[in-house]
This record gives C-alpha cells, sequence and structure tokens, in this order.
C-alpha cells in the first residue's frame, strides 16, 4: 500500500469502483426491485424526467435499449456493466413505473409440457 | 401511480417469455463454442461480481478486508417463436464458482454437460452437480480430432450415468450437431415425466 486510499487503485479495482458509484455503494435493488433473473425480460413503458437528479447516464442508457423487450443478461452484456449494478438501476427504474418486467417461471424447475413441447419444436425448426 | 403500475402489468404480459438451458463442462471443452454454433446472435458476456468481506486473523487491528471475484458468463440466444425466447448459459468453468451454478440452475429446462475423451474427468463435477440438484441433463461428447474413440455406452459407463441419460456424440462447432445435442436434451426431459420421447413427424432421426 503506497497511500490512503490506494486498495483502490489496481487496474483490476477501476471498473468495480465505478460500478459501485453508479449504485451509490447499494448492492441489491431497491424496494420492489426484488430478484431481476438474468433471464427476466425488460421492457422500457415510460420517459424519464430528463431534470430529475436521481436519473443517470445509466438509467437512460437502459431505457433506450429496453425500447424493445431484452433480458437482463443482455442489458449487462452491451452496457458491460456487472449484473448486480443492472439490478440495482433497474430497481430504481422499475420503482418510478419506467419499466415492465417479465419474469420467468422460477418455482424450482416447473414441469410444463407445453412449453417444452413449443421449445423442441422451434429447435427442430432452427 | 397505481394505474400506471397496472399498465406496466399489462405491459409484462404482452412481453416475451424467456427460457434456459445451461451448458456446462471443463475448461476448454468447447462451451462457448456450441453456444455461439447455435445462437443466433454472437456470444454475449455478462459478469457477476462476488463480494466477500473477510478480517485478517493476523491483523490485531481487526482491519476489514474486502475482497471481491467476478464471474464472467457466456450465452446466446434463440428465438423459439414470437415471444418465446431460449437463453444458453455456458457455466463458468472454476469449481469455486459454484454458487452462480445455483443461480443458473433456477428455473432451467436443463443441462448439456460437454464432454473431451481426452480429459473425461473434467466433466465429473458438472455430472455430479446436476445429480445432486436433480436438474435433467445430457452428456455431450465433442469428437477432437485428436480424441479417444469411445461408444457412448463406454463414456457413460466411465461417468456412471443412469441408463436413461442420453449420451450424445457432437461436434461443437456445428450447428446441426449442437442443435441435435438440445432436441435431445429436452425430449429427455420429456420422456423424464412421462411423456413420449419426440419423433416428430418430418424431423430428422439421427
Amino acid at each position: 500500500m503506497t497511500g490512503h486510499g490506494s486498495e483502490w487503485l489496481d487496474e483490476e479495482a477501476g471498473p468495480l469502483v465505478r460500478s459501485y458509484a453508479l449504485t451509490r455503494g447499494r448492492t441489491s435493488p431497491g424496494t420492489r426491485g426484488e430478484g431481476f433473473e438474468m433471464i427476466a425480460i425488460i421492457s422500457t413503458v415510460g420517459t424519464a424526467p430528463f431534470s430529475s437528479p436521481n436519473v443517470w447516464p445509466e438509467h437512460l442508457a437502459i431505457l433506450e435499449l429496453c425500447a424493445r423487450p431484452l433480458s437482463v443478461a443482455e442489458i449487462s452484456a452491451k452496457l458491460r456493466l456487472p449484473l448486480v449494478v443492472i439490478r440495482v438501476l433497474l430497481g430504481d427504474l422499475l420503482d418510478v413505473g419506467l419499466i415492465a418486467v417479465r419474469r420467468p417461471k422460477q418455482d424450482d424447475r416447473p414441469f410444463n409440457e407445453h412449453l417444452l413441447r413449443e421449445v423442441l419444436h422451434g429447435l427442430q425448426a432452427l | 401511480m397505481d394505474s400506471k403500475r397496472s399498465e406496466a402489468a399489462q405491459r409484462a404480459a404482452d412481453m416475451p417469455l424467456a427460457v434456459k438451458i445451461l451448458v456446462a463442462g471443463g475448461f476448454g471443452v468447447g462451451k462457448t463454442t456450441m453456444v455461439g454454433a447455435v445462437s443466433e446472435i454472437r456470444p454475449l458476456q455478462t459478469e457477476e461480481v462476488l463480494t466477500d468481506r473477510s478480517i485478517g486473523v493476523d491483523n490485531t487491528a481487526g482491519v476489514e478486508q474486502k475482497t471481491t471475484t467476478t464471474v464472467a458468463m457466456d450465452f446466446g440466444r434463440i428465438t423459439i417463436r414470437d415471444g418465446l425466447i431460449l437463453y444458453l448459459f455456458g457455466t463458468p468453468g472454476q469449481d469455486r464458482f459454484w454458487f452462480m451454478w445455483d443461480e443458473l440452475s433456477l428455473g432451467a429446462l436443463g443441462a448439456v454437460v460437454l464432454a473431451d475423451t481426452r480429459r473425461l474427468a473434467d466433466c465429473f463435477p458438472s455430472v455430479d452437480y446436476f445429480e445432486r440438484r436433480g436438474l435433467p441433463f445430457v452428456v455431450a461428447v465433442n469428437c477432437f480430432e485428436d480424441g479417444f474413440d469411445y461408444t457412448p455406452d463406454e463414456i457413460r459407463q466411465a461417468l456412471d450415468l443412469d441408463g436413461a441419460i442420453p449420451v450424445v456424440m457432437c461436434d461443437a462447432r456445428e450447428r446441426r450437431s449442437g442443435k441435435k445435442v438440445l432436441t435431445t436434451l429436452v425430449g429427455h426431459v420429456l420422456s423424464i415425466h412421462g411423456h413420449a420421447p419426440p419423433r416428430e413427424a418430418g424431423a430428422p432421426v439421427y
């Protein structure tokens, strides 16, 4: 360690510091943001007030991306931000009603014959 | 706000539903290659950050240290039909990332365990994991040119697999081959639940 704060200064820490700065240190989504699964689909349903101090460029980037519905994993990949950060930002947007979420069926391994047959047919048609 | 929320709920019902299949196996076995071969997009990468607080035991001041681990995952996408999307996730290779596997496995339709006959033992942890978890899986043997020439039965024996678990020979680079692995998996999931194995009219028989 070469000085105060230098533990943050190695090259691996750089993007991470930025990530958590973006979320103001929050590591889990806000009030109603429970569980943005990687394959939850997000769609923009509102327009952010540009003047609001709580709207950051990254929020706007998500809203722009999700004009066409997109999965949480794809948002993370396209914005090059870790999932933990994307989830916090999505929590903010959900809280103010700017996005809609289609969650995957998540009750541990629901067997759904109809869904499986649809997937099978889709794969066979590839 | 309430009307905004019900509007959002209505909108959500009109949005696509996503399902996922995992592609597991040892490091360098071809997971991302297979995902890329069948995906309609170039594989993308997302990452999860794990923060682990630990207290330095040999530091009398008890200074708290924070260590972070980043786990990268490659994934691809197949649009099954309008409104239904299949995501394929390559699982992180190292065992220390089991915590990620739990999240990935939740709600997954099933898994593909990719095996390399030159390093068959590399896929043991994946097989063990999915067996323990009860997630349906198939074993796909990626046939490298300099690999050993085993039969599916020999592979099944070497991996001590239940006789019902399909073992498929494949070339992870080939779209058609990857497609065969995936259809075998979904057919296997259907048959586990007592539904007729898939033999759709007009579908190629391998």
